[in-house]
């Protein structure tokens, strides 16, 4: 019996001699430690956990894999979805030749690729958002589009950089402040950026805490952060339950491209609203929402291979990720400005930054902000309504790129 | 045909700002929706209103006292000889009781209860 024989196998096969022998594992080794730095953010310092600890841990696993066997052990294989992609190849968009060789993480991808997982999370982000102040004062939807101005900012600086035209809507989407648009627009256009547009989408708006007040406070006066706006009309039950049916018809109608997310936003929000559907309100917000955020998360994480993640494009990501959100977080604040001015010194212009989607983190920002300067402000309400405008303007802007770039 | 994929400055600046006023287009559209949809719920929603008030006419009604809001609140929620501050500090001390977001609680109003009253 050769038992040196048999350790040194085992030792040679082991992930850890890999790390030693394998070419270009080093690179990996890299992408092990950004994820573990992901984890430390999304658990110590909780920068949006509950979906920084799954991309995380989606990265650790696909990086892992690397060094135990790509074609046998691995969860993820970039190399099935590259031939998925490449029009040149017989597998092309073939889901059939992914499943017959797929690990678990390329499984909960198809999820991704199929543009499903967002759209549910919007379904949940539906049920969980109430829209009466919205309804209260229509004119938000004005300062969510305001709030827009980021996303096309940033798409021309990512052309700008040398990105080509899908990759830079992808980019640009990325100033919507919105996670599930950003990974939905970047699947469909340029699949390839979806690591670190993921990245840069939620990592900035976990600081928006951070981004946003010093923007605020540069471009408003202390009289303007002082105005205590009044209160807003009753909206009544059926205006509720009318208003998702109405975006819906009307939004998908403008720009059948947002389908997806539209319909599925307004169908949350119709099971919470209706009175009717209790029970399916609270599995959208909770139970489907967890279980879809899970998939969503790691498989996300998992894309974040070494030869997609470490390059220059990524940084240039990031950079361009924060121009996105503090150029929205401008646009809005130049409406909130404007609807200060129109109205003669009525709405506190704060509110605008709201509408930048994240919500209800960016409504919450201007609340604390007002109330740092007025301690009987209360904008909170106020705020939300620019706060809700802001995901449908971020849907309807997805919606446009893609249908030019789609 | 504009080459989208290696797409040039100028074309770019052109998606740009065409993008950003579609988005205004519709939500400015939307609004008009939403404010012609609340104009027709706010009549409809008076128009009952008005008739059991007609009948009730003879009969004379006790002076309404209008309730005192909090300035900066919106929707349905009211407070009744309650301080904004004190009624921040309810909320949130019942939100953190039940260990739910605050923005996922629904409140309707909040009166001061006097000790005599009790």
């Amino acid at each position: 019996m050769d038992i040196l024989g048999v350790l040194q196998k085992l030792a040679l096969e082991s992930g850890f001699a890999a790390f030693f022998i394998t070419d270009g594992g080093w690179k990996n080794l890299v992408m092990i430690l950004i994820a573990f730095v992901l984890l430390y953010l999304g658990i110590v310092k909780k920068f949006e956990p509950l979906l920084l600890c799954g991309i995380a841990f989606g990265c650790l696993l696909s990086n892992l894999s690397y060094f135990v066997g790509m074609g046998t052990n691995a969860l993820y294989h970039p190399e099935l979805w590259e031939a998925f992609l490449d029009s040149t190849s017989p597998y092309y968009h073939s889901y059939g030749h992914i499943m017959s060789h797929c690990g678990l993480l390329d499984f909960f991808y198809i999820g991704v690729k199929a543009g499903i997982y967002p759209s549910l999370i919007f379904m949940g982000v539906g049920a969980m958002t109430d829209f009466g102040p919205l309804l209260a004062n229509p004119k938000s939807l004005l300062l969510g589009a305001a709030a827009q101005l980021g996303v096309f900012i940033a798409f021309f600086g990512a052309v700008l950089l040398g990105f080509t035209g899908p990759q830079a809507a992808s980019i640009g989407i990325i100033g919507g402040a919105d996670g599930p648009t950003a990974i939905y627009l970047t699947t469909k256009l340029a699949p390839e950026l979806l690591g670190p547009i993921a990245i840069a989408a939620y990592s900035y708006m976990a600081l928006i805490p951070l981004i946003q007040p010093p923007i605020m406070k540069l471009m408003t006066t202390d009289k303007m952060r002082k105005v205590k706006m009044v209160q807003s009309r009753e909206v009544s039950k059926t205006e509720k339950i009318v208003f998702p049916v109405v975006v819906a018809t009307f939004v998908i109608l403008l720009l059948p491209s947002t389908a997806p997310l539209i319909g599925c936003l307004m169908l949350g929000n119709l099971f919470r609203e209706c009175g009717v559907t209790d029970r399916l309100s609270d599995t959208a917000q909770n139970a489907l929402m967890n279980i879809v955020t899970i998939f969503l998360a790691t498989s996300v994480g998992a894309t974040m291979v070494a030869q997609n993640f470490l390059n220059l494009n990524t940084i240039k990501i990031i950079i361009l990720g924060l121009i996105a959100f503090s150029i929205s977080t401008v646009g809005g604040l130049c409406g909130g400005i404007v609807m200060y001015k129109t109205s003669g010194g009525k709405i506190n212009p704060l509110i605008g930054s709201a509408g930048v989607s994240a919500v209800p983190m960016a409504a919450r920002v201007s609340q604390d902000v007002g109330r740092k300067y007025n301690k009987n402000n209360y904008l909170l309400m106020h705020a939300m309504g620019p706060n809700v405008a802001g995901v449908i303007g971020s849907a309807i802007a997805a919606g446009f790129l893609l249908s030019v770039f789609g | 045909m504009t080459d989208l994929v290696n797409i040039s400055l100028p074309t770019a600046g052109g998606y740009a700002l065409l993008g950003y006023c579609v988005v205004f287009f519709g939500l400015i559209l939307l609004m008009i929706v939403i404010m012609v949809m609340g104009k027709i719920m706010m009549a409809k929603n008076t128009a009952p209103a008005a008739q059991p008030e007609a009948a009730a006419a003879p009969v004379p009604a006790a002076p309404a006292v209008p309730a005192e809001k909090a300035p900066g609140t919106a929707g349905e929620f009211k407070l009744y000889n309650t301080d904004p501050r004190d009624a921040a500090m309810v909320m949130a001390i019942v939100a953190d009781s039940l260990g739910k977001p605050i923005n996922e609680l629904r409140f309707i109003s909040i009166r001061e209860v006097k000790e005599d009253e009790v």
